[in-house]
Parts: C-alpha cells; sequence; structure tokens
C-alpha cells in the first residue's frame, strides 16, 4: 500500500491550494484516506509536466470501489467467511451477544458485520468504533482475520 | 428467516444456523455460512445425468442395472459414505451384508484411528458445545481449521463468548497451533501461539511433552527449545478445560497411537483434556457410529454370511491393490481424486456404480450412474457432528431428483 510521503513526492508541491487544502502534504494525507480524487489535483492534471507523476499517482492510489466511511475494505477475493471478525467485533457483541457475539446467526440488525454468501459485508457503519468524533483505532477486525482480507484505508 | 435456520452440510461441523433465501424454487442468497458451505449449498456446476454404460436412462434402469451389478458379484466393495445421509449408510450396510461385500469409507486413511479410540472410551472427548461454553486451552495439533473448516474458530472454539469463558478469546482463551507449517490458524494463534515442528516429528514432540509434563527436561533429536516446551507444559497443566482438535497432520504422523495414549493420560492426570478429531466430510463420523452399532467395528469389514471379517486387508486401499473385489458401488466420495491412480486404477476394470449429486472424476470412469439429491440441500435426513452429536438435516429447497437414501433403498428392493 502507498504511503503518505511516496504520493507527496509525485505532488507538485507547490502549496497552490487550488484544491481548498492549505499544503500539498494535506492533500497527501487526504488522498491517502480516499477523501479526494488524484483529480482533484487541478495541476497535476493540467500541466504538461506533471503527466508522468499524474500517471503513476493514478496507478498507486486506485479506487477502493465500496470502501466506507470508516474506510473498512473487504477485499472479496480473500475472505473466506470464517466470521471470526463478526465475532470478535465490540459493537455486535455489544448489540447483539447471544447471536453474533456467540458466533451463531446474528439476531438483530445493528451489528456491523455480518457473513453474506460466503463474504463479510459491513453495515451500519455509523456504530463503528472507527467512526465519529470519539473515533478510537480499534483493530479487533483486522487481527483475527486469518487471510488478511479487511483493510482500513 | 429469522427462526427458520438450516444445516450446513459443507464440513463436519454442521452449522446449525444457516439462513436462505429463496425465489422461484432457487437459491439466492446464504447467510451466515462460509464460503466453503455457500458454495456446497449452492450446488455443483455440473449435476450428475442417470446413465447406464455413458447412455443417458431413466433411473429406474439404473437402479435394475446397479442391481444386476452387485447380485452378479461375488464380492462388491460398497465405498464412500462420508458425504451420505445416515439413513443412506444403515442401508449401505445392509447391501453389504446381503451381497457378501466389503465396506468400507473415506475413515479408513483418514480419521479412523482416533473416531476408533474414541468410540471404544480409550481417549476422552467432548463436544463442541462444551468447548463454546468451558474449553479455555485450545490445541490445534496438525489441523488448520482457518481452511478447512473455516467457521471452527469463531462458533465453537477460540473466538465465542460461553457460560464459563465470558470473555472469549481475548482474556479467557489460549490458543495453541503445533504444525510443520505457519498455517493460517498460527497466524490467529499470534507469535507465541505456533510450536512450529519437523515433518514426522509429531511422536517425538509428544513424548517430550509428556516428560515436560512429569517434570523432566524435555529432548527431542531436532533441538527444539526447552525452554519453550517448558512453558507450553506450564500452559498445559493450568488448563481447566482443555481441547485437543487433532487434524489429518497428527494421525498420519503417529505410526501407532501408544504415544498419544501416554501423552493423553498424563495430561489427564495434571488437568483435564479433550481431544476431538477433525473430521473432514461432513458424515465420516455418522457412518463409523452406524457400522460400529451394527458390527462392532467402525469400518473395514468384509461380510461372509453371518460371520464379520475385519482387519486391515478388508480396507479399500488393500482391496483394491489386492484386486480382490470384482464390483464396486461408490456412494458420496471421489475415491479416483482422493487415491492413488496405482490402486485406484482397478476400479475402471471392474463394473462401477456411482451414486452422487455430481459429477466426479469417479462417475465420469462409471458403467452405472444414479444422481441423488444433495444432502441438506434438497433433501433431508439426519449427520453426526465430528464431535459425536447427530444433527436433523432439513431441505431448503424442493427437487424432483431421489435422496440418496431412496435411491439406496430401490436398491436393496431389486436385490
Amino acid at each position: 500500500m502507498a504511503n503518505v510521503m511516496e504520493i507527496y513526492q509525485l505532488l507538485p508541491k507547490t502549496n497552490c491550494k487550488e484544491c481548498g487544502k492549505s499544503t500539498c502534504m494535506a492533500f497527501a494525507v487526504d488522498l491517502l484516506a480516499r477523501k479526494f480524487k488524484v483529480e482533484d489535483c487541478a495541476p497535476l492534471v493540467r500541466e504538461d509536466k506533471y503527466r508522468e507523476n499524474y500517471q503513476k499517482l493514478s496507478e498507486m492510489v486506485t479506487p477502493v470501489g465500496d470502501v466506507t466511511e470508516t474506510g473498512l475494505i473487504v477485499h472479496e477475493d480473500k475472505c473466506i467467511g470464517c466470521g471470526n471478525c463478526v465475532v470478535a467485533c465490540p459493537v455486535n457483541v455489544a448489540a447483539d451477544p447471544t447471536g453474533a457475539g456467540s458466533g451463531k446467526a446474528p439476531t438483530c440488525d445493528r451489528i456491523i458485520l455480518k457473513v453474506e454468501d460466503g463474504i463479510v459485508r459491513a453495515m451500519n457503519v455509523q456504530e463503528c468504533r472507527r467512526f465519529g468524533e470519539n473515533k478510537i483505532l480499534c483493530v479487533a477486525c483486522i487481527d483475527t482475520c486469518p487471510t488478511k482480507a479487511i483493510e482500513f484505508v | 428467516m429469522d427462526n427458520d435456520y438450516y444445516v450446513c452440510t459443507g464440513c463436519a461441523l454442521l452449522c446449525d444456523d444457516i439462513g436462505v433465501e429463496i425465489e422461484g424454487g432457487k437459491l439466492t442468497k446464504v447467510h451466515t455460512a462460509c464460503r466453503k458451505g455457500v458454495a456446497f449449498i449452492k450446488g455443483c456446476r455440473h449435476p450428475l445425468d442417470s446413465t447406464v454404460k455413458g447412455e443417458r436412462t431413466d433411473v429406474d434402469l439404473a437402479v435394475k442395472e446397479a442391481a444386476s451389478i452387485l447380485k452378479n458379484a461375488e464380492n462388491p466393495l460398497i465405498f464412500g459414505h462420508a458425504n451420505s445421509s445416515s439413513g443412506a449408510q444403515k442401508i449401505a450396510i445392509g447391501i453389504a451384508r446381503r451381497t457378501n461385500g466389503y465396506i468400507d469409507d473415506t475413515s479408513s486413511f483418514c480419521h479412523g484411528p482416533t473416531v476408533e479410540a474414541i468410540i471404544e472410551s480409550k481417549l476422552k472427548t467432548c463436544t463442541l458445545d462444551d468447548v463454546r461454553h468451558k474449553a479455555d486451552v485450545l490445541i490445534f495439533w496438525g489441523s488448520d481449521p482457518a481452511n478447512s473448516h473455516p467457521r471452527h474458530m469463531s462458533r465453537y472454539s477460540y473466538f465465542p463468548r460461553g457460560k464459563e469463558r465470558q470473555r472469549g478469546w481475548e482474556e479467557d482463551r489460549t490458543a495453541i497451533t503445533i504444525d510443520v507449517r505457519k498455517s493460517d490458524t498460527a497466524e490467529i494463534c499470534g507469535k507465541n501461539g505456533l510450536y512450529q515442528i519437523p515433518v514426522k516429528g509429531d511422536t517425538e514432540f509428544m513424548e517430550a511433552l509428556t516428560s515436560a509434563l512429569s517434570g523432566k527436561v524435555p529432548k527431542t533429536s531436532y533441538d527444539f527449545d526447552k525452554k519453550r516446551l517448558l512453558e507450553l507444559a506450564g500452559i498445559l497443566k493450568k488448563a481447566k478445560f482443555g481441547v485437543i482438535f487433532a487434524g489429518l497432520g497428527m494421525i498420519y504422523s503417529l505410526e501407532d497411537f501408544e504415544p498419544l495414549y501416554r501423552f493423553m493420560d498424563k495430561l489427564n492426570s495434571v488437568s483435564s483434556f479433550h481431544l476431538i478429531p477433525m473430521a473432514g466430510h461432513y458424515n465420516m463420523r455418522g457412518f463409523n457410529e452406524n457400522l460400529f452399532k451394527e458390527t462392532g467395528y467402525i469400518n473395514r469389514v468384509k461380510f461372509n454370511g453371518a460371520e464379520v471379517l475385519h482387519g486391515p486387508e478388508y480396507s479399500v486401499v488393500e482391496a483394491l491393490r489386492k484386486k480382490e473385489v470384482d464390483a464396486a458401488l461408490v456412494i458420496g466420495a471421489d475415491p479416483l481424486s482422493s487415491l492413488p491412480r496405482s490402486i485406484v486404477r482397478y476400479l475402471e476394470e471392474i463394473p462401477l456404480i456411482t451414486i452422487d449429486p455430481c459429477q466426479t472424476l469417479t462417475s465420469t470412469k462409471a458403467d452405472v450412474t444414479i444422481p441423488c439429491a444433495l444432502v441438506g440441500v434438497e433433501s433431508g435426513g439426519a449427520a453426526i457432528r465430528m464431535d459425536g452429536v447427530e444433527v436433523e438435516l432439513k431441505p431448503m429447497v424442493e427437487t424432483d431428483r431421489l435422496s440418496d437414501e431412496d435411491v439406496m433403498k430401490r436398491i436393496m428392493e431389486e436385490l
């Protein structure tokens, strides 16, 4: 995965503020978090001298498709639907202790992860501990995944 | 859907909390099942047709042909059973008895010895529900549930909270992997959870652990770190309810079971440990128990009139190697894919009958093929989970195919 410095090196580094951010570094951070698209940097697209960098960046920062607001991505080709994350997720346990929290089928719809057709799906993202004002860096679902199919961006 | 759960027959865990969505008689969505289970439930890409000598016929004719093959054979082999319902297995035993045939299942080269030791009470065992509610130390020895039984850790062993283990994996449970490689299960067990041993090193490791439990210095020829062995012995001693999930890695490596018996005895004298075989196919244990009830043996049986012969010489491998059988009926298994070519080549030379929902390598070489419904999806029945608990199966969708039990019943009637 790309890191923020690699992205920064490919940007114009002029702090032109056209994107609305005060510095190119700030833009790089938001680009990594997929809050911006590469195309949001106008000079990069407009000026010929940045063409090579623009191509490199487009390859590096690929759109992630179904990324939720907390930045959770499930790599469907890797997920085996074991449900370890469903059971380990503290929000699931609080919402549904006898169902999803005990390894069984979910019995309520406030849970944030569940397995459907053999692949884990995220829902109710606003309940995730990584969301909102008091967010914390919870990694329960990543740590318990045997195939490393879950990632946060 | 909420209170209407089905059982998944994808592996020997028989998860009984599967929800399905059905539209127009077809499954559209499967809830809670793992990827392996979903693939199994959604059925096969190439369903089996009813054929005799490669030509399509109706089921009645195929059943008649199958019965006449069995009738004319002196020593037929009835093999498979791991992927069929208990009802079909019981009739299969009847057919073998009637035709003076050999009967064996996949446990013959799989978990047979473990299940036998458990049924004969030589090894202490428990159910998976006990594991969920009580177990605090889990040892995955030569098994990799993350790949073979994806929901094992999330549903029963490591992650779920149970009655006496309210805090689940984070504080209440310790998972240990003993394996020859860093498996996906070992990834979850963490840095100190993996005890990596060389191939065929299981017996020595077991003996070293036994001596560590007795307070002696553990020795292995491959110089396993003694400190780590003693540390592991310490964990085992402190366990209140320990479980060993024995995989094929462990079973294939042991020449005989004596070191395992000694290890389990020693373990149970200092703490409380149980063993569960990680059976693969969903009803392998069911066949073992059904045959045990009928004959007193779990597999490798040959009927000879009223006499029941048992021994390694009656196993599927030996019977085929020595070319002692003159016809074969394969149900719920695919020996051509799972056994060495040098042994199964003989199956192509004798009349072969296959009963299966899907086309398999074996069915392509069979003289008679009879399709049956996918148990647990298209037909009901009963099956026995890897820990010996019987689970009722019910059909999810309707089908016009006969269930495997009905096919076997029809063959029995023809006989």
